[in-house]
């Protein structure tokens, strides 16, 4: 048997399980990534996506399987903020009275004292990860007052004041403006010359095959995985997107 | 007589203040009040008004069985009002009933089974004060423990404000960056169950909701930020304590809904003209004109 050493990768998902209430979401997925790597995420709605993502940052409990953060486990990568989450534009509730800069404040919570006091250098942080997602004229306008592209700006520039290693993107390109999706992915090669890890869920093609260096195709469990220009193949995305559902191989109870 | 007394604003306000009773009202109110719009902010924004509706519903058989066995009423209250979350949180895991309808069942249920007890257990219990609130029949051990329970729940939430800020805005995030997010769920229902149970004194069990989220809906419309909405939600729990009880002394009214009905009114008068988000966007209007 080989060994792994786990030390060699950022994320190391090894056949994990989730259901919720005894309905599988996500069943004998794997997934291994290097620093610097940027994997894309791709399936249907429903196939599992936002799960996986919720597995990896320990919102959800797998039921099996193991997952290692920089070779720790679920519980240490949180305390030591190395996992950032980057919501869906809809995943967030636009209309609660915050500003952009209370938003990624919240980005150093993690490491801040209990009453989350901003020492100098969170305000730094701050003020730099604003700086980099191009919104400091927007330092205190509220988030409902945002377009959809500064919305996800502005929970960009939260994971960047988190200075995690790893960032886990839901729909980064969905609802931005042209000049956003521009800059996201200026981002997306800083981070990769940082040696970030990324993985991000799309429903756009074009997207996979212009940054993602790997793909991982999702259906409740992996259909395929590997370098894009390998497994990003019209018959794979065919399987995940057209293919069989599994309820009806194994049924829902499986 | 009386009707003279309002030709000037200043007796209207100080004449009631000769009573004691007035004197204690007025102050323990506002306690109340400010408690409950306090944790209102936090309400309106998690979408807990069912959630609290139920847990003050849920208190009434604790208050009732406290009373007869001649504990403080706040601990009989406490303990039912934490059970029917966790029972409710029981139902909807092991069942699959929808979790409105769980919330519905069990609150209900508590209620009646506080009513039963009223009419079976023989004691000096007075369900009117119970069910509607005596702000001005409050007794000494009560102001004791009112007094207690606001600043045990002003104290925790002044200390975690900005996590539990963050639970209600993006738990995911917290849980991300390793914020006990467990914790803080269970933080803001005990703030809720305690709230509930020093608000049921002002308004009664049935009006104390609106105690719980009436002010942080106010505060919600006219202000973008969650530090000016805690400030607006408390000041506007406040004022309409005050309002309350005062229209309550000169017209002769039942004080609980009082207090209720001018929260109610505020709300609406921040619904028809908040600068922003009103009906009539002041704002709007006024910038025309310049």
């Amino acid at each position: 048997m080989e060994t792994i050493n786990y030390q060699n990768f950022r994320i190391e998902a090894e056949n994990i399980c989730v259901d919720y209430n005894g309905k599988v979401a996500l069943y004998d997925a794997n997934l291994r990534l290097k620093p610097g790597q940027i994997c894309g995420l791709v399936g249907m709605n429903g196939a599992g996506k936002t799960t996986f993502f919720n597995a990896l940052t320990g919102f959800v409990n797998i039921s099996k399987g193991k997952i290692r953060i920089n070779g720790e486990s679920v519980r240490s990568a949180q305390k030591d903020q190395t996992i950032a989450y980057v919501p869906q534009n809809e995943g967030i509730d636009s209309q609660f009275p915050i500003s952009v800069w209370d938003v990624v404040m919240m980005g150093r919570y993690g490491s801040m004292n209990i009453f989350r006091c901003p020492r100098e250098s969170d305000i730094q942080a701050v003020k730099d990860a604003i700086e980099r997602v191009d919104l400091t004229d927007h330092l205190s306008t509220p988030i409902g007052n945002l377009s959809g592209g500064q919305r996800k700006r502005t929970f960009l520039a939260r994971a960047i004041a988190q200075r995690a290693s790893i960032l886990l993107l839901d729909e980064p390109f969905s609802g931005v403006d042209i000049r956003t999706e521009k800059l996201i992915s200026e981002l997306f090669i800083q981070f990769k010359n940082e040696g970030k890890t990324i993985l991000l869920s799309t429903h756009d093609m074009i997207h996979v095959r212009e940054f993602c260096d790997l793909v991982l195709l999702i259906n409740k469990t992996v259909v395929a995985y590997g370098e894009t220009s390998e497994v990003f193949t019209p018959e794979n995305i065919t399987t995940t997107f057209g293919g069989i559902s599994p309820d009806f191989l194994f049924g829902p109870e499986s | 007589m009386e009707l003279c007394s309002f030709l000037t604003l200043d007796s209207f306000i100080t004449d009631p203040l000769t009573h004691e009773f007035m004197r204690k009202a007025l102050l323990m109110s506002s306690i109340v009040a400010a408690v409950c719009g306090f944790l209102s902010s936090y309400l309106t924004l998690k979408g807990w008004a069912l959630m609290g509706d139920a847990v003050s519903h849920s208190v009434m058989p604790g208050v009732v069985v406290a009373y007869a066995l001649g504990l403080p009423f706040s601990l009989g209250a406490f303990i039912f009002g934490v059970g029917s979350v966790a029972l409710i949180g029981f139902i909807k895991q092991k069942s699959r009933v929808k979790e409105d309808t769980v919330i519905g069942l069990v609150f209900t249920g508590f209620f009646a089974l506080g009513i039963v007890l009223v009419s079976k257990i023989k004691s000096n219990i007075d369900l009117h004060s119970i069910l509607f609130g005596s702000p001005l029949g409050i007794s000494l051990s009560d102001v004791k423990q009112t007094i207690f329970i606001s600043l045990l729940v002003v104290i925790l939430l002044s200390i975690f404000r900005k996590d539990l800020m963050l639970y209600c805005f993006d738990p995911r995030h917290a849980k991300t960056v390793g914020i006990n997010v467990f914790f803080l769920h269970y933080l803001l229902l005990t703030c809720l169950s305690l709230a509930a149970v020093v608000g049921l004194q002002s308004v009664g069990i049935i009006l104390v909701v609106a105690m719980l989220i009436t002010p942080g809906a106010t505060a919600y419309l006219l202000t973008d930020k969650f530090d000016n909405m805690t400030v607006i939600s408390v000041l506007s729990a406040i004022i309409s304590s005050l309002i309350g009880i005062y229209v309550s002394f000169w017209f002769d009214l039942e004080t609980g809904g009082s207090i209720v009905l001018a929260q109610t009114f505020i709300f609406l008068f921040a619904f028809l003209f908040a600068p922003r988000y009103g009906i009539f966007k002041l704002k709007k209007l006024f910038a025309g004109y310049k």
